[in-house]
């Protein structure tokens, strides 16, 4: 159990069987008076945030979170299915949870389930992966102005932003938090 | 280097405090006040249910000068302040310093509205020797200084702004939360504010009020929404004393377990002292106001997280 003044930022705690991750807190009190700890909590499920209040007898359950190493199979109908390569064991999770991680989701790429007591909630990816472009136009030689860009599309359906020497075929490296292209990949 | 860039950064900020603190001290010593100093480490604070005191050997570090204040002022001086450091231990945020710089006066013969006036005139002193005038900037308010400040009584603040009254929030254990949460936000939003006529249980040292039943005498002052200081009419019946103190004993044994011994010869000598009136303000936070500056930790060279 948690007490008030173990309150942090970034502490996720359990409220009417839902996780909620703490994202602002400060410490109030009135000279004379009681201990304060106003919040702001997300709900880690839905994502609502509320501001609360806590006094320093309150106490709080932990949330139960556990990240678990599994494999990407396969998507149908809004719904993406990982395995425990372990146990065999399958999670669907749908669009929403899996987010603009969407993008990255390779055949038989090992993520992170991020799992609330037996719920999936979300994913976390690599932070780099290496994908083949897929369709690209050409690259018009001449066009060597630093800071030129054009549009790719790579295997798994992303489009992006990519320098003009990048050609239909190649690899490259994105960043998975921020989506961009980061460098060329060889062999 | 980044701390001599973090320290160089609140030059300014240190320069105003500095200024903020020796108009402070001409205030009092320009109305006859002495300027007095006791000790920091003592063997008994006052006994408070949510006020903690940091343990010094077999002694306390002080959660205020009150004690010995009120020593002097029942041994024969009629004048006191001080500007000293005082510890309260687990209070840190963007109000709180578990060290933190607080000034205390007391005048013998009278009672808290003579407070209420030094207040308005010690505010409108120092703004002026900073050059401030009569309106303070900070976060994006203005705040006019110009006396008299309103008087808000606790029973209409939770009336006007609460939305239930002193009576079921006292019952129901939501005092504090009402206040921080409802009232707070609103007081001193474009002059300073003095809130009075406090719960009697809410005033520990304060005397009861012969007027108005049930409540004692005692103010706290508040701009832009920031308590800045605590007054009472003080208390001098000993014997009510140690029974209020006895009970904030027992309140603190049933909450957090250990509690602070009775100091008896602050006791002792309160039979002795003539009815006074006596003030603790936040120095930090008076200098947030006048620098305008959203965090205590502004506002003084070293927090405890740079040390």
């Amino acid at each position: 159990m948690y007490t008030a003044s173990d309150l942090r930022k970034g502490l996720r705690i359990k409220i009417d069987n839902d996780p909620y991750i703490v994202t602002e807190f400060n410490f109030v009190k009135p000279g004379k008076g009681q201990a304060l700890y106003r919040c702001k909590l997300k709900n880690m499920v839905n994502g609502s945030q509320f501001e609360r209040t806590f006094r320093s007898v309150d106490i709080f359950e932990p949330a139960d979170l556990q990240e678990k190493k599994m494999q990407y199979l396969y998507h149908e109908e809004g719904k993406y299915c990982f395995m425990d390569n372990q146990s065999y064991e399958q999670v669907f999770l749908a669009e929403d949870q899996v987010g603009d991680a969407r993008h990255f989701l390779l055949d038989n790429i090992e993520v992170e389930i991020l799992f609330f007591e037996d719920r999936p909630l979300g994913i976390s990816l690599p932070n780099f992966i290496d994908v083949v472009v897929t369709k690209a136009e050409p690259w018009a030689k001449g066009d060597s102005v630093s800071g030129n860009t054009k549009p790719v599309t790579v295997q798994t359906g992303y489009q992006l932003q990519v320098p003009p020497f990048i050609e239909e075929g190649e690899k490259i490296r994105i960043d998975t938090r921020s989506g961009e292209y980061l460098t060329r990949v060889k062999g | 280097m980044d701390e001599d860039w973090r320290l160089a950064g609140k030059a300014r900020t240190l320069k105003v405090r500095a200024s903020m603190i020796r108009s402070i001290r001409r205030f009092f010593e320009d109305r006859d006040f002495l300027e007095c100093e006791t000790p920091l480490r003592i063997p008994a604070p006052a006994p408070e249910t949510h006020i903690d005191a940091v343990a010094s050997g077999d002694w306390f570090l002080q959660t205020s000068p009150e004690l010995c204040m009120k020593r002097l002022l029942a041994a024969g001086y009629p004048k006191l302040f001080q500007i000293c450091k005082c510890f309260r231990a687990g209070e840190r945020g963007d109000f709180h310093l578990p060290e933190f710089t607080m000034l205390e006066w007391y005048r013998a013969g009278t009672d808290y509205y003579a407070l209420m006036e030094d207040c308005e005139s010690l505010m409108t002193h120092v703004a002026g020797e900073l050059g401030l005038g009569d309106t303070v900037r900070w976060q994006g308010r203005r705040i006019c200084l110009s006396p008299p400040w309103e008087r808000m009584t606790v029973r209409d603040a939770f009336a006007r702004y609460a939305g239930i009254s002193v009576d079921e929030a006292l019952q129901d254990d939501c005092f504090d939360q009402t206040m921080v949460c409802r009232i707070e936000p609103h007081l001193g939003m474009e002059r300073p504010v003095f809130l009075y006529e406090y719960p009697a249980e809410l005033g520990a040292l304060a005397r009861v009020s012969a007027v108005t039943p049930g409540v004692a005498e005692r103010f706290e002052l508040y701009a832009a929404g920031v308590e800045l200081a605590n007054a009472f009419s003080e208390l001098t019946d000993a014997a009510e004393q140690r029974r209020r103190f006895e009970k904030a004993i027992l309140d603190r044994r049933i909450r957090k377990g250990p509690a602070t011994p009775l100091p008896e010869r602050f006791l002792d000598a309160l039979s002795g002292m003539p009815p006074s009136a006596g003030i603790a303000l936040g120095v930090d936070r008076l200098a947030m106001i006048l620098t305008d500056r959203a965090a205590i930790g502004d506002v003084v060279a070293f927090t405890p997280e740079s040390l």
